[in-house]
């Protein structure tokens, strides 16, 4: 039986800042419905991917109320894509790094992501096919 | 597993972080027994002068303490086994000379950044 693929990703931009957040939400959907190991490693402003207070709003510029215009939360795509891993039969592992959500306060976090640090990342890496690193420009 | 990490976008929120957050997630992995090494390109090449110096910062009442010392932790890096590599051209078209530059910083060519990153398992760009 052939060893499963692992890839690890180290994610660094906000989320609603940058396409690169949906790039990276692409590749990572693409790998968990392929049931691949997946190991994501939120540092920085990326810890705010998972950050469970996000809130839906309504949008007077586009006429619609906040039902109407089911605005995107990227916390509803990691617990999507977390779902999606289990029922694949593959694994992701979502780490934030606990010192960038302690700085910016942002301590909640959807259920299925774990605290964790640099350490966590070089360990992923290590044990990772590849490792893809999307950082902030 | 030897790992390259590359920095070409300087002063990330360093004043924030008190530091660049690469240099420091480098010294974290290094700490957990990884082995890396860092190529500074771009404006990057800047964090290994010598003489730098961060004004302390103050908004109103608020002073803060510790200021970023970028020079201080790229030679921390070394200090620990980890080479530095500079782009010799992006130091150039700075006027950045060679003795403005930390001792034992591994000066290289923009046409020998590639066979640098073929001596690595991972070429990380940050």
């Amino acid at each position: 039986m052939s060893k499963r693929t692992t890839l690890t990703f180290a994610l660094m931009d906000a989320p609603f800042e940058s396409a690169r957040t949906t790039t990276a939400m692409r590749m990572i959907d693409v790998a968990t419905r392929r049931g691949y190991d997946v190991n994501i490693f939120a540092y920085e402003g990326a810890v705010g991917l998972s950050f469970a207070h996000q809130k839906r709003h309504a949008n007077a510029v586009h006429g619609r109320d906040a039902d109407q215009e089911d605005h995107p939360l990227t916390r509803e795509w990691v617990v999507a894509l977390l779902e999606q891993a289990a029922q694949t039969g593959g694994r992701l592992d979502w780490v934030n790094c606990g010192l960038c959500c302690d700085e910016r306060g942002a301590l909640d976090h959807v259920p299925g992501v774990r605290r964790g640090s640099p350490a966590d990342f070089w360990r992923m890496a290590s044990s990772s096919d590849n490792t893809l690193v999307i950082a902030t420009r | 597993m030897r790992t390259l990490n590359v920095i070409g976008t300087a002063y990330r929120a360093t004043l924030e972080e008190q530091d660049d957050p690469v240099i420091w997630i480098t010294r974290a992995m290094q700490g957990a027994g990884g082995e890396f090494d860092v190529l500074l390109q771009g404006n990057a090449v800047n964090y290994v002068t010598t003489g730098q110096h961060v004004p302390a910062l103050a908004f109103g009442a608020r002073r803060q303490s510790h200021a970023p010392a970028l020079g201080d932790d790229v030679e921390a890096l070394m200090s620990k086994g980890s080479t530095v590599y500079v782009v010799a051209e992006d130091l150039d078209s700075r006027g950045v000379h060679m003795d403005e530059v930390i001792p034992g910083i591994s000066r290289i060519g923009r046409d020998s950044v590639p066979r640098v990153f073929q001596s690595y398992d991972r070429v990380w760009r940050w």
